[in-house]
């Protein structure tokens, strides 16, 4: 994971939870195009965070050749649907697989920017504790986080050890009576059973917002 | 190899370049199914990635939107989709 922050003229401040295009041209004119989520909280930058995808055609090249003052082609800001400003009285629940907690972050730190007291857990699942992006951050934010490592746990571990399924969502998630904002983020296999888990606890569909990132970077 | 399951994306992916062609975000902004009349926002419709794109209804799987681009121009089909609501 490499962490990118973009100067870009004339932009309009994002939402948190949008992502943007990024567009790289080969020297023979060939391009390939991935969407990364925007980290950062509104009003505070640009800020990818990217995880790099062995075979990818433009994730390799973002985590480990761009260098400080290159320039890459961007389009955005993208979404109006998968966005939380913090003024929605709801409380909120995020799920996130991997690196699908990004755009999450982002809502997190929208959350402790404009200093929102509106209740954000964030359920995690991550391969191993050494894979948990913003791990130290995300503890500093006022949001309740509940990890699950699915690989490997380091020893004393109490916290889950298992894909998130219908069972860990019902001990975790807001309990339905409370009409909670939804967002899950994740492989499209990740984003299924998150919100199939959800909706077995009663939740209503369209209370669950939901992004899917592809295989390919 | 990548199932055909774990290539199924969101109307989120296309964001970008719908934004592009018609000027205005879409994800948000709900959709008909010309097929089954399922209304649902572009976010949520399935959306496939290849040489060109493909968005499918997430309820009766009906092609909605075929996008190719290509020498200069894109190729925008929209034959299964009932009725696009765009936000005032």
């Amino acid at each position: 994971m490499r962490t990118l922050e973009l100067d870009a003229p004339g932009w309009t401040d994002h939402r948190a939870g949008q992502h943007l295009d990024v567009r790289l041209t080969a020297e023979d004119g060939y391009q390939a195009q991935r969407s990364y989520s925007i980290a950062s909280a509104p009003g505070d930058g640009i800020a990818l965070t990217v995880e790099r995808l062995e075979d990818g055609e433009v994730s390799p090249y973002l985590v480990d050749e761009v260098r400080e003052g290159d320039q890459v082609e961007v389009r955005g800001p993208v979404g109006g649907y998968f966005v939380w400003d913090g003024d929605e009285p709801e409380p909120v629940l995020l799920v996130a697989g991997g690196s699908g907690v990004v755009p999450l972050m982002a809502m997190a730190r929208q959350r402790a920017r404009v200093g929102s007291e509106t209740p954000m857990r964030l359920v995690y699942s991550s391969r191993t504790w050494d894979d948990v992006v913003f791990r130290d951050e995300l503890e500093t934010l006022g949001v309740d986080v509940v990890h699950t490592l699915t690989r490997e746990q380091p020893p004393g571990w109490t916290g889950y050890s298992r894909r998130i399924d219908a069972e860990l969502l019902a001990d975790v998630a807001w309990p339905a009576s409370e009409s909670p904002r939804v967002y899950v983020c994740g492989s499209t296999r990740f984003v299924d059973a998150a919100a199939d888990g959800l909706l077995a606890l009663g939740y209503d569909a369209g209370w669950i917002r939901t992004e899917r990132f592809g295989a390919t970077g | 190899m990548i199932g055909i399951a774990e290539l199924r994306l969101d109307g989120n992916a296309v964001g970008g370049l719908l934004g592009e062609l018609f000027g205005v975000d879409l994800t948000a902004m709900p959709c008909t199914c010309e097929g089954c009349g399922a209304r649902e926002q572009m976010a949520c419709l399935d959306v496939y990635v290849g040489a060109g794109i493909v968005v499918r209804c997430c309820h009766c799987d009906a092609v909605m939107v075929r996008i190719v681009q290509g020498r200069g121009r894109t190729w925008l089909d929209l034959r299964g989709v009932a009725s696009l609501e765009l936000e005032e």
